[in-house]
């Protein structure tokens, strides 16, 4: 498996637990968890998904992954219902690992607040608080 | 002052000075005169080390054993010749001392017996999965319980009584945690009762609990049983007896999803009740809901096989507050002993032990048939372990067989009422023609004497000692 190095695309929005959202129009954004996060789990083995229609909330726990040493929750960087889950990562959780902001998508979100987005980082904000930790 | 106390009155009067009183009076001079003791505790004075051994010796001298006593008790656990190869192996200090390593692939050796245990108990199962033991037969029934749960999003469980009472305690325990219902269905003729059972599976139900051989050692037609289960989308959970699977169809070709068991019999002595080990087999579909944890075998870096911790979806080290199980590695000892002796019997060799315990089962049944005062319980197939009534007091019968050497068996009454003339009698290869004989005879004996028949003092007279 190849594993891409470091990176934050300027066009994502940030979560302090190492979530990423990407806005699409108004109140739609699809979420994933950032390579730094990837990168602390280690080799994703499985991915627990919500059911779709399922009601999330900013900064609680919406998912699982699964690495070879650690069950982590995912935590929601904004509120919504779940729209669609990425189906594919049941047979390649390593997508996580290796496209962590491509095929490694874990969830589609209806935004039911989408003036969340203020609270978010941007790209070099998340990388400063990574710097920093 | 001896090193097993922890304040030395140094100690304790540093201790007083830091909170600012004088005395260990003073400290408690907090609480009302008539709420104290007044007086010491009574207990005895202190030993010696050398009179405490004599103690403990004493003590442990009241206990019989199934060296001194011929053991026909099983109702569980089985008085199984364990091979010296067993102790030889399990006793090598890299696995008589384990530790969860969090690094588990550096122990390879540990993994590879995790890995071929599985691979064993999956073959006799019939079930494609099977994790590296649990901690005994009942937490192990509990266990599907919860796994049947998240299955099937159900809360309720179908229990035949033919399930070791064990079994039944604790899964009702774990129920009440789980939020969830225990429906018993009971037995006929020896077996679980059909009709009943089909009647209490519904779209509600979990899973259905079997177990075969069942309590009263009769051989339950799980396919036939389990039909009700697969109608209704429930799993069908079967507690088996591991000893008879060389010779039994396999729980995984009678529709099981799930196969489960206590493993004593397999490489473990009775040891007073323990520790021993469960073992769990279950379908491909459920290996996520797994307790315990599962080795696999994968290639490293160079292409040499080697062993790894594959899963390990429920337990505490990886789920933290979040678990849902929680095995302890020492376990793996008591599952490794069940592999050696595995091996040490081998495919054959395990298969004739199976055929070796139905013979002598078939003997020793009909020899007790044949005594006065003894019937059968039931007459449904057995492989090594019966049940008979009794026409006397069980436990006095019992008491009668103990003093000339022979533990009878297990007083059906003590969780069975309505067997409260029942007696069950196991029967491994370690029981000769000759100790079933004697059995035959003290049973006889035993019973004649309660009946009045003759004077008590005649069975004093009857042959003593087993050969």
């Amino acid at each position: 498996m190849t594993l891409p190095d470091a990176h934050y695309p300027d066009e994502l929005l940030y979560h302090d637990q190492h979530d990423w959202a990407r806005l699409d129009g108004d109140d739609h954004a699809v979420f994933g968890i950032t390579w730094y996060a990837q990168d602390s789990l280690g080799e994703v083995v499985f991915y627990d998904p919500p059911e779709v229609g399922a009601t999330i909330s900013k900064d609680a726990s919406y998912a699982e992954v699964e690495s070879v040493k650690a069950v982590s929750d995912v935590i929601a960087p904004m509120s919504g219902e779940i729209v669609e889950v990425n189906d594919a990562l049941e047979d390649t959780p390593e997508k996580i690992n290796e496209d962590p902001y491509g095929e490694g998508w874990l969830v589609k979100v209806k935004l039911t607040q989408p003036e969340e987005r203020g609270a978010l980082l941007g790209a070099d904000e998340y990388r400063k608080m990574l710097e920093k930790a | 002052m001896t090193r097993y106390t922890s304040a030395t009155p140094d100690d304790r009067a540093e201790m007083l000075a830091a909170i600012g009183v004088d005395s260990v009076d003073e400290l408690f001079g907090q609480i009302p005169e008539p709420l104290r003791l007044g007086r010491p505790l009574a207990l005895p004075e202190g030993m010696s080390e050398a009179e405490v051994f004599e103690r403990l010796a004493a003590l442990a001298a009241r206990n019989a054993d199934a060296e001194e006593q011929v053991c026909f008790v099983g109702a569980g656990m089985y008085d199984h010749y364990v091979p010296a190869i067993v102790d030889a192996i399990t006793q090598r200090s890299e696995f008589l001392t384990p530790y969860t390593p969090y690094q588990p692939e550096i122990s390879q050796g540990g993994l590879q017996v995790m890995f071929e245990f599985q691979t064993a108990m999956s073959e006799l199962t019939g079930l494609p999965v099977s994790n590296a033991g649990l901690y005994e037969g009942p937490s192990s029934v509990a266990s599907a319980g919860y796994l049947a749960m998240a299955a099937t999003g159900r809360k309720r469980f179908v229990v035949s009584r033919g399930l070791h009472p064990h079994s039944r305690e604790t899964l009702a325990t774990y129920a009440v945690g789980y939020g969830a219902e225990l429906v018993e269905v009971g037995l006929r003729d020896g077996e679980t009762d059909a009709e009943a059972l089909t009647a209490a599976v519904d779209g509600e139900t979990a899973a259905v609990f079997l177990q075969n051989p069942n309590f009263l050692g009769a051989v339950e037609r799980v396919e036939a049983l389990g039909a009700a289960a697969k109608e209704h989308g429930a799993l069908l959970v079967v507690a088996v007896d591991p000893m008879t699977l060389g010779i039994l169809r396999p729980p995984g070709e009678c529709g099981a999803d799930i196969a489960l068991g206590e493993g004593q019999p397999l490489g473990n002595r009775l040891d007073f009740g323990g520790p021993s080990f469960g073992f769990f087999c279950a379908t491909q579909d459920q290996i996520r809901r797994m307790p315990g944890r599962i080795a696999g075998e994968t290639d490293d870096v160079d292409g040499r096989r080697g062993f790894v911790l594959a899963m390990q979806t429920r337990e505490q080290h990886i789920r933290r507050e979040k678990a849902t199980h929680n095995i302890c590695t020492a376990q793996a000892l008591n599952a490794l002993g069940a592999m050696v002796h595995l091996a040490w019997l081998g495919r054959e060799g395990f298969r004739e032990l199976g055929e070796l315990l139905v013979q002598r089962t078939a003997y020793a049944r009909e020899r007790l048939a044949a005594v006065e005062g003894v019937e059968p319980l039931h007459e449904a197939p057995v492989v090594r372990e019966f049940a008979v009534r009794l026409d006397a007091p069980v436990d006095r019968v019992l008491e009668r067989c103990a003093e000339r050497g022979i533990a009878a068996g297990y007083p059906l009454g003590r969780e069975y009422p309505e067997y409260e003339d029942g007696l069950l009698v196991a029967i491994t290869e370690r029981r000769t023609k000759a100790q079933i004989d004697d059995l035959a005879e003290a049973l006889g004996a035993a019973i004649a004497a309660e009946r009045g028949e003759f004077p008590v003092d005649m069975t004093d007279k009857s042959p003593q000692g087993i050969s």
